[in-house]
């Protein structure tokens, strides 16, 4: 089933993607200035949290998709995709600088050092940060190609470590079912690519 | 406003000298009237509103004497707040869940076992129960070992009570709370989160002291169904989940007990499980907490006290180590 979308389709494509994106945040801002929400500020941390791990596994999901569906096109919305992933995480961040320790950056420093699942979350986070800033097409030119390909398989670092921040902030509770659900998602996402490359390598 | 006086000192109404609820109402609906006619301020209107807010639910009625020593002065946080915000895991493990799913818990007829290490073992009806001591209304904070807190007006007496009642043998060094556990009324228990039935225990002094209250209500009514009912601990210098919710069972034993959250993360949730800012949750600091309906998006969040503030309590630790005992 060959789709391929005009310039102008793709163009509207993304502008849905982009406003379905922020559904969101904007839910997250309803929810709190209504005063629907017994404790807006966990809901927040958790919400950001979680809509971080979506938008790592959607945009991981990218390039399996396109390979099996042939819809080349779908490349197009990944760099978007991955820029709401940093975007959401940001959030994530901020959260916990704001309403953990309200912006004091000794206090959040001690916690990051002291709390495993806070110095996963935080290297994860920092990585992170490369890869936002290269997204631009004269990061990419100014870096070429290959050095830019290899800079951004640090996601494939960054996903385990999410997985893990997840999973710890999970052990209190025993409630090992989303962390498995996710994990189970990513390994399958990096699994495919490590796949491809292994028969690629076979055959060269 | 008339404030009586008696001989030694201020004398704090029973609950049933309140104005009733149906009369405190029908005023609140006056100044509505007021306000939105004749004054038409929302303002006014608004406030109106939200005052009848903070009352209970129309349960059943609880009449207590206000105990003015166990009652602090905090805010109390609104009732809708306390008993739809709540760790209850029989439920599900959302805080969300618990008001949702308890409906299904049939609070009647109810009984609860002591047994044990006791002369006088015995099963008691809940209404036996109720009428086992007088009833107090106590105002405690509870601070959750996640790191937030509220203020709930409890109603209930001491669990000394019961003690006097069974009366322990000299091998009864500890008791032990046991929830109940059925899967026909409560979902979550068909996870494994925790061991079932939920489990808590103290030592018998700990059990013995006055702040320790055998609970009944809350806002002045009968406990809902989520927050425990019909009768659960309270134990305000102890993080929350040491307060075993809908009691079935309670076991006076010669060693100490093990409890549900510490057999599933002994080093996060120790036995004590004492209030206590200066030792940190392995993934958390208890230094400090979040009021739930007071401390906003612009506050700091306040600074959490020893024992939760109940310095009372101290002499039960004296000489023990609280890093090592937590």
């Amino acid at each position: 089933m060959a789709f391929n979308p005009t310039a102008r389709q793709t163009s509207l494509i993304k502008a849905i993607v982009f406003l379905a994106a922020l559904i969101p945040l904007a839910r997250m801002v309803y929810l709190t200035v209504t005063g629907q929400l017994v404790e807006p500020l966990e809901f927040i941390t958790r919400s950001t949290g979680d809509w971080t791990l979506y938008f790592l596994c959607i945009t991981l999901a990218v390039t399996p998709l396109r390979r099996f569906s042939k819809w080349n096109w779908l490349v197009k919305l990944r760099r978007m995709l991955g820029l709401f992933m940093f975007f959401y995480g940001v959030l994530h961040f901020m959260t916990f600088l704001w309403f953990d320790h309200f912006f004091d950056l000794a206090e959040m420093w001690k916690d990051v050092l002291r709390r495993p699942f806070i110095t996963v979350g935080f290297i994860a986070f920092v990585l992170l940060i490369p890869l936002a800033a290269t997204s631009t097409n004269a990061m990419i030119r100014r870096l070429g190609g290959k050095r830019w390909q290899w800079l951004h398989r640090l996601i494939y670092v960054i996903a385990p470590l999410a997985i893990l921040h997840f999973w710890w902030m999970k052990a209190g509770k025993h409630n090992f079912t989303e962390p498995i659900i996710y994990g189970t998602i990513l390994a399958v996402l990096l699994g495919l690519r490590a796949f491809w490359a292994l028969r690629k390598q076979a055959k060269a | 406003m008339l404030i009586k006086r008696s001989p030694n000192g201020i004398d704090l109404p029973f609950s049933s000298e309140i104005t009733p609820r149906e009369l405190y109402e029908s005023r609140r609906t006056f100044i509505k009237q007021v306000a939105a006619g004749a004054i038409g301020s929302a303002a006014l209107l608004e406030m109106a509103n939200r005052e009848a807010f903070a009352q209970g639910a129309g349960l059943a009625k609880l009449p207590a004497r206000l105990n003015p020593a166990y009652s602090a002065l905090d805010k109390q946080t609104p009732y809708k707040d306390a008993t739809t915000y709540n760790n209850f895991y029989e439920f599900g493990t959302d805080k969300s869940d618990p008001a949702a799913n308890a409906g299904s818990l049939k609070t009647r007829p109810w009984t609860v076992q002591i047994e044990g290490e006791v002369k006088k073992p015995m099963t008691l009806d809940i209404d036996a129960l109720l009428k086992l001591a007088p009833m107090e209304e106590r105002i405690y904070r509870l601070r959750c070992v996640e790191g937030w807190s509220m203020v709930i007006p409890w109603v209930g007496y001491s669990f000394s009570e019961i003690i006097k009642k069974v009366e322990p043998t000299g091998n009864a060094k500890y008791v032990e709370f046991i929830t109940l556990n059925d899967r026909k009324q409560m979902p979550g228990v068909n996870s494994r989160v925790l061991e079932w039935p939920y489990t808590e225990g103290l030592r018998i002094d700990e059990a013995n002291h006055p702040l320790a209250l055998l609970t009944f209500g809350m806002y002045g009514e009968v406990l809902p169904n989520q927050n425990g009912a019909p009768v659960r601990m309270v134990l305000p210098w102890k993080y929350g989940f040491k307060s075993a919710k809908s009691i079935v069972k309670i076991r006076f034993v010669k060693d100490m007990p093990r409890t549900s959250w510490n057999i599933s993360a002994p080093r996060e949730y120790g036995f004590y499980s004492n209030v206590n800012p200066e030792v940190d949750h392995p993934r958390w600091s208890q230094a400090s907490e979040r009021r739930i309906g007071e401390d906003g998006f612009l506050a700091r969040k306040r600074k959490t006290l020893m024992f939760n503030g109940y310095s009372d309590v101290a002499p039960l630790y004296a000489g023990m180590d609280l890093k090592k005992f937590y």
